[in-house]
């Protein structure tokens, strides 16, 4: 059996209507070969956990461009844990100060993606950290 | 070996009592063709065939996504759970895959009663994926009363759909073709029920009406359904006037069948063509004598009912539930039945492929596939002897 494609959410936490970035980056990591989940825009920290619960995903992608990545994001993290997805990898992508990235990692975001970030170097991070699932 | 087992067993155990997460594992597996998935599912096979396991089909765009969303929210509204199972393709060229039909279905996200899954198609053709058949079954025995599994964007030859679904809808945009496009074999000839989608555009209602005129034709014998009562029939003679029939016999008294169409059109709603209709054509009970003949002995067309829906206001939403509930109602008359002994058959015969393939490059049988295909591709060897020199080795004929 070949290797499994890497299964990724990607998602779009908050009010924020501007989901190019998303897209291109959700098709940049299709021609990675991995299987992208696109859920849309204007998602609740919530929705971002259910949709990764049912779709087993091994990475979500948080993009978020509003500036309310310090509120949202840890919710998001919440969330996930609440539903028992603890081994999920969880990266952040878009507009985001550095000064903010160090609460985030404490949040439990794993990776924040500046702009300037190449598909490259996003696909080449999942797939050396995109973690063996457990027997959750 | 057998600590696989016990895992599937686990997640089979999880999936039945309702733990979502043990279900979506499960799916994982499924998917990923695993033992664990096959001990999980040798658990759980005996527990399925309570679901009504509901395709959509129809080409990209055409509104199957938005479709399913809303018939979740007429399943939910009946306080009734659901399941989807959402199939797109998977890159012929990375492997990757966008699974994006979740974008339609946003609304049903916090709701814990449904259950959303999206599956990349992985190289499988016939718009599905390979392990779709697997993952409706653990989606109905894990409890789910209706499975709705929407495949890729399909064309005209993609029909695989209605080998694994109880009942196959064909999701038809309006103006997407003539009635010629409604006569041509394939995925029409499938549908248990046509739905027209986008009611609200101009156009829609003429589709509709040309969907019913060309898909009853050869509907003569619906006295004399050879399994049981055709439902599509039940529905014709339940409808306010002959509808459908109406439409026809008018075209073939040589009257001008474009004044049903008309009618159609002026009309606020569908209803609108059934009311109409008899007014401008003979009701008269359709017998044709001659189709009826040259269909006996051949598997007789189905005649699908055609509905016009507008997802998002949900109109004709509800009646589209209705007419799934009827036919599941009637499950035991034939129509349905036919389609779980398809079901079966589709799905022994791809496990038997899959075992024989694997067995193909068991290395204890010696079988040297690559220098049979090499021998093959320089002509030495023609593609018949080759098959039944690797025949001789995985089962030999007695």
């Amino acid at each position: 059996m070949s290797e499994r494609p890497i299964k990724v959410l990607i998602a779009k936490p908050g009010l924020d209507g501007h989901d190019r970035g998303a897209k291109v980056l959700a098709r940049g990591l299709r021609d990675e070969g991995f299987e992208v989940v696109y859920t849309g825009l204007r998602q609740t920290p919530e929705m971002i956990a259910s949709a990764a619960l049912q779709e087993d995903v091994d990475v979500v992608g948080l993009s978020i461009l509003s500036g309310a990545h310090m509120t949202l994001l840890p919710r998001v993290c919440r969330a996930l844990r609440d539903e028992g997805l603890t081994d999920v990898l969880v990266t952040a992508g878009g507009i985001i100060p550095d000064d903010d990235i160090p609460a985030l990692h404490e949040a439990g975001i794993d990776r924040v993606f500046g702009p300037g970030t190449t598909i490259g170097e996003v696909a080449e991070y999942l797939r050396s950290h995109a973690r063996s699932r457990g027997d959750a | 070996m057998t600590s696989a087992e016990e895992r599937g067993r686990d997640l089979a155990e999880r999936a039945r009592s309702g733990d979502r997460r043990g279900l979506a594992r499960l799916l994982t597996e499924i998917e990923n063709r695993t033992r664990v998935s096959e001990a999980a599912l040798r658990v759980l096979y005996p527990m399925a065939g309570q679901a009504h396991l509901v395709g959509v089909t129809g080409a990209p765009g055409a509104g199957k996504s938005t479709l399913v969303a809303a018939l979740v929210r007429a399943v939910r509204a009946t306080d009734r759970a659901a399941a989807v199972l959402a199939i797109d393709p998977s890159s012929p060229i990375s492997g990757g895959a966008i699974l994006g039909d979740r974008v339609r279905m946003q609304e049903h996200a916090g709701d814990r009663q449904v259950f959303i899954r999206s599956m990349a198609s992985r190289g499988h053709s016939g718009g599905l994926a390979a392990a779709a058949a697997d993952a409706s079954a653990a989606l109905d025995a894990a409890g789910f009363p209706f499975v709705f599994l929407e495949t890729v964007g399909a064309g005209q030859s993609e029909v695989e759909v209605a080998s694994i679904a109880d009942t196959t809808v064909v999701v038809e945009a309006p103006e997407m073709g003539d009635e010629v496009q409604a006569i041509k074999a394939g995925l029409l000839e499938v549908a248990d029920l046509v739905v027209v989608t986008k009611g609200d555009r101009p156009g829609a209602q003429r589709t509709a009406a040309q969907m019913r005129a060309m898909l009853s034709i050869g509907a003569a014998d619906h006295g004399a359904a050879d399994a049981g009562p055709d439902m599509s029939a039940v529905e014709h003679h339940a409808a306010a006037g002959s509808d459908v029939s109406a439409v026809e016999h008018h075209a073939a008294a040589g009257s001008d069948v474009s004044a049903v169409e008309h009618h159609a059109a002026a009309g606020s709603d569908v209803s609108a063509v059934e009311h109409h209709a008899p007014a401008v054509g003979p009701d008269t009970p359709d017998t044709a004598p001659a189709t009826h003949a040259m269909s006996r002995g051949r598997r007789r067309p189905k005649r699908p009912q055609v509905l016009l829906v507008t997802a998002p206001t949900g109109e004709g939403i509800a009646e589209l539930v209705e007419a799934l509930d009827r036919r599941l109602a009637a499950r035991t008359s034939g129509a349905l039945e036919s389609a779980r002994l398809a079901r079966a058959a589709a799905q022994l015969d791809g496990i038997l492929t899959e075992r024989l393939r694997s067995r193909l490059h068991d290395p204890r049988l010696g079988i040297e596939v690559d220098h049979l295909v090499r021998a093959v591709a320089g002509h030495e060897l023609d593609p018949y002897e080759a098959a039944d020199r690797v025949m001789e080795r995985v089962a030999p004929a007695r």
